[in-house]
């Protein structure tokens, strides 16, 4: 019970007093307070998932327990699934940490206090059991994020990263706030299980198809999901490499996990008649996200907006493997979140200890200048592999489970898809390794790249890259190639994910207090098929490596940078998806 | 009368985001922001309002008496809290991109392009 409270009170309160204490002569007290406060989070949460094996952990604060089935309190709830994307917000916080240690910039100016305070907010989304409190930290989360995005605000990039982050974000925010406020009117309630238990059993009607646009939409732009997407590269190239790995691999995938689960709390009940509506509309974003985000990514030359154009494209995978509605879709999005997270927070820190040696970001400046680099180009070239899918790392294993659940649909069509926009990914990070490590190929023609210089580190003087920032690197590689090899993952996952979308099992145990676990369905081994559609993105990733810079035209234009673009877009991804929902689901 | 509200805040929520859409001032675009944010206080407070409700204070009225929803006044409120903070930051980044760049026009930043 008291786990739950701890988790979220533990990195919030150390903010606290680090905001009221912090001075740059205490700089290192700072660090390390701000990772043991971190590292407890981790161990907090991993107690909560092992807690959560035998029946989630419903904590009622301040004991205002639901009577009669009636809940007037807030809940925190904690399943294997929430509890463990949590743990995983907090390792990579504790990374991100430890890449801190070394940056002169972050000193003094409240960055550790700022990094608990979004991971507190992270943790909070995770176990919240009610939409206004789950949309309180999901704010307090964006937020501090915002201002973590422009933290080196003197120059004309990150500023404008964190402007455009801000204010985009807010807009998404504002649409999931009117989306629960919608919710509200109609069940007089904000508790998930409550309001899924007033919504089942009913044909869904224009406000409740709305609601669900509504609140998709506010939940796609964190996600960067296209055409909501434009704002990621923007902000996600310009922060701090120690935040760029949180950001990456936790804060998007936060997105996907608000519609994952207000979808199987609120919403599997009233439209699960139109299931396959919901489907091929989240299935088409998702591909045309993974697409998209895939050549963006290969079309970067500036390095950071490359992980981070990867982002996007994986965003786009993930959001394919939740469109399924599946509980085996889900596993495979669960996995190759943590698979997948580990690796591009690895890359992340690469390219900044590439950056901490020849002080650009640029691949066609740093053209064969990495030749003696070695170290750092085994490390791009491993990560290059892995994002391409490789068997049988970490990405992998979750990409196949979710092709192996696609075509148990009938939807095989799908896999080449996700291959594609796999071996795009995997082929730009593996053209940087023929280009800058290497020296092969056409040498490209010198001229300067729009916010190349100023990536958002400080620099600083060239010499051997900081041994923290090399071990944090090598280190969550590793854990990224390794997550797949583990034994019992997927049975393990499978069985979590099919308790996180049984909508009756999570109601009777916030509701009732009786949470009888379904027999854990064992997850089925990978087929044939996903592992040759792994080898077949590794291969492409190659092909695609040894030619040059993809050209995507028109498509690079629509990044503009122009805040007022971006909103557009928002606006007219809503209208559309509202309309769609509007139109077929009553 | 409740209709008016509902109308109130979709007209505040779509003039606000054309504003954001067409700013060429950085502060009147946080300004806009701010109006679009009212949006939902409008909305929220429609939705718990019951006619003829008083406010849900009942030191001094009848248990019986018809009050509005107090849930929602208590999102606003919070709500408030949170667009402030917003506000307070992105106008805090406006500064100083006037300060740094002598800019506030969000085109003339263009540090991030593609």
């Amino acid at each position: 019970m008291v786990l739950t409270s701890l988790a979220i009170l533990v990195p919030l309160l150390t903010a606290v007093v680090l905001a009221a204490t912090t001075s740059l002569r205490r700089r290192r007290a700072a660090d390390v307070v701000a990772l043991a406060a971190a590292a407890t989070v981790v161990g907090l949460c991993v107690a909560l998932v092992v807690r959560a094996s035998d029946k989630p952990v419903v904590a009622w604060l301040g004991g205002w327990h639901p009577r009669n089935g009636v809940a007037l309190g807030i809940d925190l709830y904690a399943d294997q699934l929430g509890a463990g994307l949590a743990a995983f917000a907090g390792v990579l916080a504790v990374a991100g940490l430890l890449v801190a240690w070394h940056q002169v910039d972050v000193a003094g100016h409240l960055f550790h206090a700022l990094v608990l305070v979004v991971l507190a907010g992270m943790v909070g989304f995770c176990l919240a059991g009610d939409l206004f409190t789950a949309f309180v930290f999901f704010e307090l989360m964006g937020v501090s994020a915002y201002a973590l995005a422009g933290f080196r605000v003197q120059e004309r990039a990150p500023l404008e990263g964190a402007l455009n982050f801000a204010v985009t974000n807010s807009v998404g925010s504002l649409l999931l706030l009117v989306g629960i406020a919608l919710l509200y009117g109609r069940t007089g309630a904000l508790n998930l299980a409550q309001i899924g238990e007033a919504l089942a059993h009913h044909r869904p009607d224009a406000l409740v198809a709305v609601a669900f646009a509504l609140v998709a939409c506010g939940f796609f732009v964190k996600a960067a999901i296209v055409p909501f997407h434009f704002w990621l590269a923007d902000a996600y190239a310009v922060a701090p490499t120690s935040i760029c790995l949180i950001f990456a691999g936790a804060l998007s995938e936060l997105g996907l996990y608000g519609i994952a689960r207000v979808y199987w709390t609120v919403f599997s009940g009233p439209l699960e008649p139109h299931a396959e509506t919901v489907r091929d509309v989240l299935l088409v974003l998702g591909l045309a996200t993974a697409l998209i985000g895939g050549a963006m990514c290969a079309a970067q030359r500036h390095l950071k907006r490359m992980v981070a154009f990867a982002t996007v494209g994986h965003m786009g995978i993930l959001l394919c493997g939740v469109a399924l509605l599946d509980g085996a879709a889900l596993a495979g999005v669960a996995v190759f979140v943590v698979g997948d997270g580990l690796v591009k927070a690895g890359m992340f820190v690469a390219v900044g200890g590439l950056e901490h040696r020849r002080g650009s970001v640029d691949e066609h400046e740093l053209y064969g200048r990495g030749r003696d680099l070695h170290a750092l180009g085994v490390l791009f070239c491993v990560c290059g592999l892995a994002l391409a899918a490789m068997p049988p790392f970490g990405p992998f294993v979750g990409r196949a489970m979710i092709e192996d659940a696609a075509t148990h649909e009938g939807l095989g069509w799908v896999s080449p898809v996700l291959v594609v926009a796999s071996a795009l990914i995997g082929g730009a990070v593996l053209r940087v390794v023929r280009t800058v490590f290497l020296g092969r190929g056409p040498k490209p023609p010198r001229s300067r790249v729009t916010g190349a210089s100023e990536s958002g580190d400080e620099p600083i003087e060239r010499g051997r890259a900081p041994l923290a920032g090399v071990v944090a690197s090598v280190m969550l590689v590793a854990l990224g190639l390794l997550w797949g090899l583990v034994p019992g993952l997927i049975d393990a996952v499978t069985g979590a994910a099919a308790h996180f979308v049984d909508r009756s099992a999570y109601a009777a145990a916030v509701l009732h207090d009786t949470a009888p676990r379904p027999p854990g369905t064992p997850g089925e081994g990978l087929t044939t098929a996903a592992w040759l559609y792994g080898a077949a993105s590794a291969a492409l990733a190659v092909v695609i490596a040894c030619m040059p810079t993809v050209p995507v035209g028109a498509l690079r234009d629509l990044h503009s940078g122009r805040v007022g673009d971006y909103v557009a877009w928002l606006a007219a991804g809503t209208a559309l998806v509202a309309g769609v929902f509007a139109l077929t689901l009553p | 009368m409740s209709l008016l509200a509902y109308l109130v805040a979709v007209w505040l929520f779509l003039a606000g985001i054309w504003g954001v859409v067409s700013s060429r001032h950085l502060v009147h675009l946080i300004m806009c922001l701010a109006v679009t944010q009212s949006s939902t206080y409008v909305l929220l407070l429609g939705i718990g309002y019951r006619n003829g409700g008083k406010a849900p204070i009942f030191g001094d009225i009848p248990q019986s008496t018809p009050v509005v929803d107090p849930v929602v006044q208590a999102l606003t409120l919070t709500d408030v809290v949170v667009s402030a903070t917003v506000s307070a930051l992105l106008l805090a980044l406006a500064v100083q991109a006037h300060k740094r760049f002598g800019s506030v026009d969000p085109d003339e930043l263009n540090a991030l392009r593609g």
